[in-house]
């Protein structure tokens, strides 16, 4: 269904890419713009040279590069044999590993890893425990080994799921045909499944790569301040928005996220996946003879009591007084919900203002995107949806650096007072970086919306707006409410962004209330607490998504081509 | 589906005002102060003024300052209230501080010989701090390490991988204790000292919280730490322990009015409500256990609560203020590029150097001599660090782009050769006959 430029469409449009230049190009252009700067405005590489003389930075840099590989490494090691059995065997694990994909997503990495070092730390429980009994430690929570363990388990799922949806995708017969010629076990997987679901991985491990490279929250609780986006924070808010090398190191992460980005599509794009068929005859699933079956499930009861073990840390710290060199915390309490039901009922309520109206607005905003780029022929409009998608490689560190230097001094009509400084500027931020996510649950639900329902509507008289407010919307609410859920649940786990942003508390999300209970003693337990319900909330939100995401998937299979 | 998302949306709406609707007058204050303290302080004083409302801007000292610094005139937060008194000192300089004077008048002029006021009247005293060690119990029983009483004691091999401590360029309170260890034992001393209580820590926290924290929780052994850090753990009945050492100074936590404020009048207001009878008890709760200026309250404290004003705790030494501001960037650049930038090579220095000293029972070894000095002698001496021009220099501003490049190369030569040092200390060390 071809149509003509359309005037309220081309408005529309404009106003999104507006949008996006204000609270994403610019911002970032006027960190990559700092960093080139020689105060008068002309071009420099000084900024970069003095960034290389300084050793720390260089260390800085080789340790983000040595965390994120690493994890990236040891996440495919978790995750490979996980998603091989959920997709090629015949067994009840299945259900154990969809859980596994979901559990660390629910709880943001820098919560788990404060309830880690309890678990895992110099005198954890493990180390207590193998002391005890083996007479030695093993230093699983120092420096980088720390961070790297923490986002391993945190950020597995991206490869597992990735891959998972890959693997599912192989046609059989490929496998079959690989079997007639006489390969099996770990040839047959290295040779053919593993290089046919390929993409999938790539995409999941360059997505992990990202993330972990740019993670702000989980050195910081754990420490440790020799790498990059550590390095930048400081940078910025002790020496001060005017430190150039903050903003170098801004432009480095930009350029890592970016490139790995864009590296893992052209690697897709450059080799042929494409299979003859695809998708049809769903391989036969594999039965287990007693040995496999005892190894699959001996690695899916490890991964989840690991994947486990924050969450479990968590409500232990939530609940006790005193966890203090002892296996177990000690005496029971349910003083520090009392503590935040009086003192953080704000930050919860933030939390569901700030992620709420940020998921609306990018909803609203991904809603008529995919209008834009599916239905319409409006000259650029591909752009829009690759703005979208640069969102998904930046920074939240950087974002917020960016905010802060653009937005200096902007003032809000009605004397609202400036605009960093006001609660808007979390809901711009939040919805920034999550209108990906809610871009690609708008445009699967549009693309299964089929065109002839809209000229319907409007061979019976309705004009366009209508047929989009009455039919088109209504059709896609199950992707939009997915959309939603999905962006409300990644903001209220945000912290790099967070911390940059929160300039009172009144005005602080739960995350910042969890950073900040995380700075005392009698803290600690208060912050568990909030951290419980963070996960409560994100929860029952994934679930939610979970549920509607089933129920609209038939009622639009009819329409499916 | 249409239907709740309108709801959501009508809610969203109404909510959105919700932060608008606050009325009478906001004080912000910036502090580094923890949660506990400032929702007591919070609570109370908006009980007494139920039409003020006070907003928490929580920043460690570096960045509470650098954020004070880039606020426009007019949109500055009211009041500043920290621990460390040169960044008050940093904060007068450049202007940003009203003069105030002195408050409550039943507060005393000095403790011991430090004016608990600014006596130019920029700040005024709140709460005094000493610093001293805090262990944790169980940790020292099931390693075997016996408890320290002076910061002399912690450079010894028993010591080493048990400690921690912070750094002074992401804590105001670890400047200080650094500060207090140099004015007390002098520059070189100090610092020989200084570096090798780090060459036996297992970490250099980010905030001057991790080393509580990890201490609380059984990671360390021994801490540095402010006492508050140490007296509220106690009092939350975690397995610690607290002293001051002789080396120690009584030195007041600050509170000071911001220049180019909104609301003063509001501002001041919250000033004196923390060194009135009142805001003063709030001090003695048990997660906040800080000691208070007002003399009279201690009659309230529970038994055991350690009152300066009493002459039981000892500090040796008078704190110069103006001596810590003038090399207030110095001192924490040196100890980044000598310590925590380089904590790993100088822990393997420490280490090599404790080896030799087990392996030689005591006898002289000239190497072992030179290692020492190349492990724990400061990068540059007290002359060059009262230098007016490196001073200047570590001053300047940051878009000043010549300056930050020059500052740049002496902080690299800085680390540069510490590293060197403790690589070449490490090895004669292990060589030492």
């Amino acid at each position: 269904m071809q149509r003509g430029v359309h005037w309220g469409t081309a408005s529309v449009a404009l106003a999104i890419g507006a949008f996006l230049f204000v609270f994403l190009v610019a911002p970032v252009l006027a960190v990559v713009y700092t960093a080139f700067s020689d105060g008068q405005g002309g071009f420099t590489l000084a900024h970069f040279a003095s960034f290389a003389q300084i050793s720390l930075m260089r260390e800085s840099f080789a340790n983000s590069l040595y965390v994120a590989t690493t994890t990236v490494i040891l996440a495919t090691v978790i995750a490979v044999p996980l998603a091989y059995l959920t997709v090629r065997f015949q067994f009840r694990g299945a259900v154990a590993i969809q859980t596994l994909g979901v559990l660390p997503l629910v709880m943001p990495a820098f919560v788990g890893a404060a309830a880690m070092q309890l678990i895992f730390g110099r005198s954890g429980a493990v180390n207590l425990i193998l002391k005890e009994n083996f007479g030695f430690t093993l230093p699983i929570m120092e420096g980088l080994n720390g961070v790297v363990f923490v986002e391993t388990l945190h950020y597995f799922p991206f490869i597992l799921l990735n891959l998972a949806a890959s693997l599912a995708a192989i046609d059989s017969s490929m496998e079959e045909a690989a079997q007639n010629l006489g390969a099996s076990g770990w040839r047959l997987f290295r040779k053919v499944v593993f290089p046919l679901a390929l993409p999938g991985y790539i995409a999941g491990a360059s997505l992990v790569f990202i993330k972990v490279f740019d993670d702000l929250g989980t050195p910081l609780v754990l420490n440790v301040t020799n790498m990059l986006a550590p390095q930048a924070y400081l940078r910025v808010t002790s020496i001060g928005l005017e430190d150039p090398i903050g903003y170098v190191i801004c432009v480095i992460l930009v350029a890592f996220s970016i490139g790995a980005m864009a590296g893992s599509w052209w690697f897709v794009k450059r080799r042929d996946f494409a299979l003859v068929s695809r998708g049809g005859a769903q391989a036969p699933k594999r039965k287990l003879n007693g040995l496999q079956t005892a190894l699959a499930y001996g690695w899916i009861v490890g991964v989840l009591l690991l994947v486990l073990s924050p969450h479990i840390g968590l409500l232990l710290m939530s609940l006790f007084k005193v966890w203090s060199f002892s296996v177990l915390p000690e005496q029971f309490t349910l003083a520090h919900y009392a503590t935040v039901f009086a003192d953080s009922k704000q930050m919860i309520w933030n939390t569901l203002l700030y992620c709420g109206l940020a998921a609306l607005l990018d909803v609203i905003l991904g809603t008529a995107i995919a209008y834009i780029v599916l239905r319409t022929t409006l000259p650029g409009r591909q752009l829009l949806d690759h703005l979208v998608t640069v969102a998904l490689a930046m920074p939240g560190l950087v974002l917020g650096i960016g905010y802060l230097r653009t937005f200096k001094g902007w003032e809000l009509p009605f004397d609202m007072g400036a605009l960093t400084a006001s609660w808007l500027i979390f809901v711009i931020a939040y919805a920034v970086r999550r209108l990906p996510y809610a871009l690609r649950s708008c445009m699967a639900a549009l693309t299964q919306v089929h065109p002839a329902l809209e000229e319907a509507a409007e061979n019976v008289g309705a004009g366009r707006w209508r047929t989009i407010r009455r039919v088109v919307v209504p059709l896609m609410a199950g992707g939009i409410v997915a959309g939603f859920v999905t962006s409300f649940i990644t903001a209220a786990g945000e912290i790099s962004e967070t911390i940059l942003l929160t300039s009172r508390e009144s005005l602080a999300p739960m995350s910042y209330g969890i950073y900040l209970y995380f700075q005392s003693i009698a803290g600690r337990g208060p912050g568990a607490a909030l951290g419980v319900l963070a996960v409560a909330i994100v929860a029952l939100g994934t679930y939610v998504s979970h549920k509607l995401a089933a129920a609209a998937a038939p009622h639009q299979s009819g329409d499916r081509k | 589906m249409i239907a709740s998302l309108r709801l959501t949306l009508a809610a969203a709406v109404a909510a959105a005002f919700l932060p608008l609707a606050a009325s009478g007058e906001t004080i912000t204050v910036v502090t580094s102060f923890p949660k506990e303290l400032t929702a007591a302080y919070k609570k109370a004083f908006e009980a007494k003024f139920p039409s003020d409302k006070l907003e928490i801007l929580n920043k460690n000292t570096a960045a509470g300052i650098a954020y004070v610094r880039e606020q426009p005139v007019g949109q500055r937060p009211e009041v500043f209230w920290a621990s460390a008194p040169d960044a008050f000192e940093v904060l007068a300089k450049a202007k940003l501080l009203q003069k105030i004077g002195p408050g409550n008048p039943a507060i005393p002029a000095k403790v011991g010989n430090y004016p608990v006021n600014d006596p130019e009247g920029f700040y005024r005293g709140q709460a005094l701090a000493g610093y001293g060690l805090m262990w944790n119990t169980r940790y020292m029983k099931a390693n075997n390490v016996p408890e320290p009483k002076e910061w002399a004691d912690l450079v010894r091999p028993a010591y080493f991988g048990h400690l921690a401590i912070s750094s002074p360029s992401r804590s105001g309170t670890t400047h200080l204790t650094v500060e207090t260890i140099l004015q007390g034992e002098g520059w070189a001393k100090g610092w020989e000292q200084m570096l090798a209580i780090c060459g036996n820590s297992a970490a250099i926290t980010e905030r001057s919280f991790g080393v509580p924290d990890g201490v609380s929780n059984g990671q360390y052994g021994i801490g540095l730490v402010i006492d508050f850090f140490g007296l509220a753990a106690k009092n939350s009945g975690m397995p610690v322990e607290f002293v001051y050492p002789s080396v120690t100074s009584i030195v007041p936590a600050n509170i000071a009015l911001i220049e180019g404020a909104k609301s003063s009048a509001a501002g001041m207001r919250f000033i004196d409500f923390t060194l009135s009878e009142e805001g003063q008890t709030l001090l003695l709760q048990k997660e906040i256990s800080r000691l208070p200026v007002l003399p009279s309250i201690y009659a309230k404290a529970p038994a055991g609560y350690p009152n300066p004003f009493g002459g039981k705790i000892q500090a040796k030494v008078n704190f110069d203020s103006n001596l810590s501001e003038s090399r207030y960037f110095i001192v924490r650049s040196m100890f980044d590029q000598m310590i925590t930038f380089r904590h790993k090579e100088l822990v393997a220095a420490t280490k090599a150097i404790h080896d030799a000293e087990r392996r030689l029972k005591g006898k002289a070894s000239p190497q072992l001599a030179e290692a020492r000095k190349l492990a724990f002698s400061p990068i540059i001496d007290e002359r060059a660090a009262s230098d007016e021009k490196l001073q200047a220099l570590f001053r300047a501003e940051k878009s000043n782009a010549e300056a930050t490049k020059q500052k740049a190369k002496v902080e690299e030569d800085w680390a540069t050769k510490a590293k060197a040092n403790y690589a070449r200390a490490a090895e004669l060390a292990s060589s030492a006959k």
